[in-house]
């Protein structure tokens, strides 16, 4: 099971910018480091990230194995209306991570 | 005249090794002295002002991964016995608010001190049938994490109990003993050059309020033992093994001489 951590402000006055982070708990293994047998371990990294707002992506990110293990995003948007944000984290191997949280804009 | 001897290079080699292990052998001009109650500075005032920023935001401060796992396992059955934390000791909200800073702590049923990680596994054997977690498991290091944020902002309040001082009084001893090849104690670091820099990274007090802490430079969560592990490699001592009555002693000497610093964890450090 993977652990994400979101944070996306409960509350906004349409127009505002509001600030969002995501945080995952993930290895990154960089596919560069070897085992104590002396074998690769294999690559394993996040390499995708997207943030839709309401359906439309409004942040993506690609990931390469320099970035960190529990990698964290903090991107601002525009509150437009009251919605949902999915934030998605595609794995190497296909494997998706989400996570939603609700925006009330008034 | 006789023309002299070159020395060969393993030689002088040799020569500079032995003036060298004289050198780090020959007794500090002064004898470490403890810190002050009020000089007693957490780790974290050492730190950069990101690092400082990581740890004081709960979005941003990677511990909380951990924290959110520990409170899940909080209300997990677990073992034979089919048991959750919660099922004996309640919203941990409330339960365990002040019981990290209260640990290391003699434990009469094994008539030897725990520190916080052992008492969990000390509950799993005895009340949930579980098998005990290993050292830096995550499952053990989330624990901790867990039971340590209810603690956050309490002052370390060490037991006074009778038991416990000779403990401390080990520890102690162990904290002013030299180790390794380099044949140094932690009191000659954390005592007498803290505010000083090895490299370019600052001597810290070497308090322990914060663990278990989530090091970037470990990219993950690591205990207080850990810690210390890395410690004594650095010397070039043989570290002690994990859950050791060593390191447990070293820990209560150490929340002795951090005694009044608030428990930060989950801390972040560089």
């Amino acid at each position: 099971m993977t652990r994400t951590l979101v944070n996306v402000p409960k509350t906004a006055r349409r127009g505002d910018v509001v600030e969002i982070r995501a945080m995952i708990a993930h290895p990154m293994e960089t596919g560069y480091r070897n085992g104590p047998d002396g074998a690769a371990i294999p690559r394993r990294i996040i390499h995708r990230f997207t943030c839709t707002y309401g359906g439309e992506e409004v942040f993506a990110a690609d990931f390469h194995p320099a970035v960190g293990a529990n990698p964290y995003v903090a991107f601002s948007t525009v509150a437009i209306e009251s919605s949902t944000l999915t934030f998605t984290w595609i794995e190497d191997g296909g494997a998706v991570h989400a996570a939603t949280a609700e925006i009330a804009v008034d | 005249m006789r023309p002299r001897p070159r020395l060969r290079w393993t030689e002088v080699v040799r020569a500079r090794a032995v003036v060298l292990a004289l050198a780090l052998a020959a007794p500090a001009a002064a004898e470490p002295v403890p810190i002050t109650p009020a000089e007693r500075r957490s780790g974290i005032t050492f730190a950069g002002p990101q690092t400082q920023g990581l740890q004081a935001d709960d979005t941003a401060n990677p511990g909380m991964l951990f924290v959110l796992d520990g409170a899940q396992l909080w209300q997990a059955p677990a073992g034979s016995a089919q048991r959750a934390c919660a099922d004996c000791h309640g919203a941990a909200e409330h339960s365990m608010r002040g019981v990290a800073a209260r640990y290391p702590a003699f434990d009469a049923a094994s008539g030897a001190a725990l520190d916080l990680s052992g008492r969990i596994n000390a509950c799993r054997t005895r009340h949930q049938d579980a098998p005990q977690l290993a050292s830096e498991e995550p499952g053990l290091l989330a624990l901790a994490a867990f039971v340590g944020f209810q603690s956050r902002g309490l002052p370390l309040a060490p037991p006074q109990d009778p038991p416990m001082a000779a403990v401390r009084k080990e520890g102690r001893r162990l904290y002013e003993t030299r180790m390794g090849q380099l044949r140094l104690s932690c009191a000659e670091c954390h005592d007498a050059l803290w505010a000083n820099r090895l490299g370019s990274s600052p001597i810290t007090q070497g308090q322990a309020g914060a663990y278990p802490i989530y090091r970037l430079e470990w990219q993950g969560l690591g205990s207080l033992q850990r810690r210390m592990r890395a410690c004594m490699s650095g010397v070039r001592a043989e570290p002690f093994a994990p859950g050791a009555p060593e390191f447990i002693a070293l820990e209560a000497y150490l929340a002795e001489r951090g005694a009044g610093l608030p428990v930060e964890t989950p801390g972040v450090r560089p």
